[in-house]
């Protein structure tokens, strides 16, 4: 009886795919695209229109994006927040965008629009990863 | 180019955005994504009201 459960319990959880490794890091570097490639169009559409919508308005607001830095602890959770976004966050360094204009009012609000964006990206990108291993429809 | 919005409509736009985010990744199927996307929108505008009366009021009665 014991052989007979444990052989069930080995057979019920298979291993995860090349996708739950994949979604996930494609979706942090394209937002979105995790879901592409898990086929789930409309939600992955929606994610990338989303995070690529608030970080463009971050920025377009004259918010500040974060480099990798030891100082402040804010500075470095801005940062990471930031570091979310993936390849939006790399095309920033490219471009050299997110100087920061400190005397628009608005500046502020763009600087938290874009950590949130990066932010927001993790959790699709979380969200690809358990679609991927059919804890998520 | 330059976006310079209202308090508001900033926090607004943020609370559009967040919520679809919300809505697809914290729910399963289609239905419960978009009743969630517009709860999160919900309690995000009324986040905004009560926090822009509670500090025109602690202004006004601060004086």
């Amino acid at each position: 009886m014991a052989e007979i459960v444990k052989t069930q319990m080995i057979s019920v959880a298979p291993a995860p795919s090349w996708q739950a490794y994949a979604a996930p890091l494609l979706g942090w570097l394209v937002p979105g695209a995790g879901h592409f490639l898990l086929q789930r169009w409309v939600r992955g559409a929606l994610i990338m229109l989303s995070v690529i919508a608030m970080f463009f308005l971050g920025v377009a607001m004259q918010g500040k994006i974060y480099v990798a830095n030891t100082g402040d602890v804010l500075d470095m959770l801005g940062f990471v927040g930031d570091l979310g976004s993936g390849g939006l966050y790399l095309l920033s360094l490219i471009k050299d965008w997110g100087r920061g204009e400190i005397h628009l009012a608005t500046a502020d609000y763009g600087t938290k629009y874009i950590i949130v964006s990066g932010l927001l990206n993790v959790i699709s990108a979380v969200d690809a990863h358990h679609i991927a291993i059919g804890k998520k429809p | 180019m330059t976006i310079q919005l209202s308090h508001f409509s900033a926090a607004m736009v943020f609370a559009f955005f967040a919520s679809i985010v919300f809505g697809i990744t914290q729910k399963n199927n289609q239905r419960e994504m978009v009743r969630y996307g517009l709860y999160c929108f919900a309690m995000f505008l009324v986040g905004v009201l009560a926090a822009g009366w509670f500090m025109a009021l602690l202004r006004h009665f601060a004086r």
